[in-house]
């Protein structure tokens, strides 16, 4: 009847090495279905962010006078260039990539004290400067989706692209790119030109039950985000909250001017909601630390979402989103502290009294 | 050997005293106002106008000189009253000299370099709130001499033009890939050929130039200091054993 199970009864838990590359490997789902959606380029976005990473990572610790090889091993630098790999336009030229990761390792994690001691989520760090330093390669590189009529790369024209900036004889970077659904449903309803039914009838912008082409993207990272919470790695606070704000808040707006604002399955599933929810918002560095300051902490990225993505200046807002709320994770976290078993309610009245 | 010691006469004597003391007093002012106690490396004063006009190197050129003719009026004009005004009110009067400067430096400007005036706009009053003016009025000024005070203040002034200028480099080069572009701001139209095109079809990187940009090359800045403030106790701590060795086998 009973499994004979022998001691030790309590598993030791991941160590970060294990624990950063078991996250890094639950992306991959996310990440094919963005190369099958978005062609290559995301594939080569991703190899060389890795390959910056691990560069950059070395030469700052050995500047620093730290063991290499030991802090390379902890896999931190590979996961946060797998997300700067998948942020990133499909299209986007070596440079951009090379100057994303020098914020994001040198300046946004080694400078501040490496891996544990970073205020902010390095990822984010370097998506938000590349996105207020170089705006136009940074909305105008995404490809076409797969599931749009357009012209696509094989891999060695992506490469001949992003590495030279070469094109195919005759096509040109404008057929090959399209505006996302989230920049096509911001600047129709920000000029009045459409409604969210005639958006949908031109069928550029929404899909099947999200954003064309990145839903089914969102939908991989969310398995891949469900499966990292049921092993444990993450708490379900974040996620959950940030999803629910995010859901309640287009619900709310949406159901006063159902014209102008798209329903929560589209928020949830364009953009990059889903990537963001699980595996950026998660971070166990820069986010909040106790199960209250964790629901806190996820619904102020959720409504910042919501606000940025509305009224903001900025199609999608998951770097701006997370990055506030890294600065409010430190007093999130001084306010929410837990009640010590033992202790009571309040110590400090009592403390007083007495 | 004894006929050249009488050869010096009294007055001699008394040159090479002045002359050292001279030295002695006002090469620890110019130390001081360049970098041991720099306005902005060592006080960390006047921030705003050095992180919202040090995004072209003339922008900051004009603002740093505008700030170091301020400086050397208030600090003389301060000197000279500095017995005459009660400490009660020292305060008050400081701020009404300071006010009056930056008010006629302003109308220079205005006079002269209008671009200039047109570009800097708010940051000329605005110099007035300036920190380190009234700290060097309070600080070293109320307490000095003429002369010293004039001294303090061009060094002071010179000290915060140079981090000015260095910010506002650093800020251009990797900005917009230039360096004094819009020289004809400040020296003329005779002087376009001043601006130097760094790297040539350089598509500019926008972070540099927005406020951002201000407050990273500065920390960039104030961690190179550090650094070489280090370097040098770090050559001191060497230094000292040895000297001591020195001493005990020349005693």
């Amino acid at each position: 009847m009973f499994l004979a199970q022998s001691s030790p009864f309590l598993k030791p838990g991941l160590s970060v090495s294990k624990m950063m590359m078991v996250v890094t490997l639950l992306m991959i789902p996310g990440i094919v279905t963005s190369i099958i959606v978005f062609g290559y380029g995301v594939l080569v976005n991703i190899i060389l962010a890795i390959i910056f990473a691990l560069a950059f990572e070395a030469i700052i610790l050995y500047l620093r006078k730290r063991p290499v090889a030991v802090y390379l091993k902890d896999n931190s630098a590979l996961l946060t260039a797998v997300i700067i790999g998948v942020a990133l336009p499909p299209l986007a030229p070596w440079w951009l990539t090379f100057v994303g990761l020098f914020f994001a390792i040198v300046v946004a994690k080694q400078l501040y004290g490496g891996l544990g001691y970073n205020t902010f989520n390095p990822a984010m760090v370097a998506y938000a400067i590349l996105l207020v330093s170089f705006p136009a390669e940074m909305t105008t590189y995404w490809q076409t989706p797969a599931t749009l009529d357009g012209q696509s790369l094989s891999l060695l024209e992506t490469l001949n692209f992003q590495l030279f900036g070469q094109l195919p004889a005759g096509m040109t970077i404008d057929a090959l790119t399209s505006a996302t659904p989230l920049d096509i449903v911001r600047t129709s309803v920000i000029n009045g030109s459409a409604t969210i039914d005639e958006i949908h009838a031109e069928g550029q912008a929404f899909g099947q039950f999200g954003g064309i082409g990145t839903e089914w993207v969102n939908l991989a990272f969310l398995a891949g985000g469900l499966f990292i919470m049921r092993k444990g790695l993450i708490s379900w606070h974040i996620p959950i909250s940030l999803l629910a704000t995010l859901g309640f808040l287009s619900l709310l707006f949406g159901s006063f001017e159902l014209d102008s604002n798209p329903s929560p399955l589209f928020h949830f599933f364009s953009g990059a909601t889903m990537l963001g929810a699980f595996f950026i918002a998660t971070d166990p560095v820069t986010a909040s630390t106790t199960p209250i300051g964790r629901i806190i902490y996820g619904a102020g990225i959720g409504a910042l979402i919501y606000i940025i993505r509305t009224w903001g200046g900025y199609p999608d807002a998951i770097a701006f989103a997370v990055l506030l709320m890294n600065m409010c994770a430190p007093l999130l976290d001084y306010y929410t502290q837990p009640r010590v078993y033992g202790h009571k309610v309040d110590e400090r009245d009592n403390e007083e009294s007495s | 050997m004894a006929a050249t010691e009488t050869d010096i006469t009294i007055e001699d004597v008394n040159n090479e005293e002045t002359r050292s003391s001279f030295i002695e007093e006002y090469v620890p002012i110019a130390k001081d106002g360049l970098w041991n106690n720099n306005a902005v490396f060592a006080q960390m004063l006047g921030l705003c106008p050095l992180l919202a006009v040090s995004n072209t190197v003339i922008n900051a050129l004009g603002l740093g000189i505008a700030t170091m003719m301020v400086l050397i009026i208030s600090n003389m004009s301060v000197s000279l009253i500095r017995n005459i005004v009660r400490p009660e009110i020292r305060l008050p009067v400081f701020v009404v000299i300071i006010a009056s400067a930056v008010t006629a430096i302003e109308l220079v400007i205005h006079a002269w370099f209008h671009e200039l005036y047109l570009v800097l706009g708010i940051f000329i009053p605005l110099i007035v709130t300036n920190c380190a003016i009234i700290a060097r009025a309070e600080a070293f000024a109320s307490k000095n001499t003429l002369g010293k005070s004039f001294f303090d203040g061009f060094m002071m002034g010179l000290g915060f033009t140079l981090v000015l200028v260095a910010l506002g480099s650093l800020r251009e080069i990797i900005g917009m890939g230039t360096l004094f572009s819009n020289a004809h701001i400040m020296f003329g139209d005779g002087m376009q050929w001043l601006t130097i095109e760094v790297f040539p079809g350089y598509d500019g990187f926008l972070l540099a130039i927005l406020p951002p940009g201000a407050f990273i090359g500065l920390a960039f800045l104030l961690a190179a200091r550090n650094y070489i403030n280090k370097k040098q106790e770090n050559k001191k701590r060497e230094q000292k054993p040895q000297d001591l060795n020195l001493e005990a086998s020349a005693v």
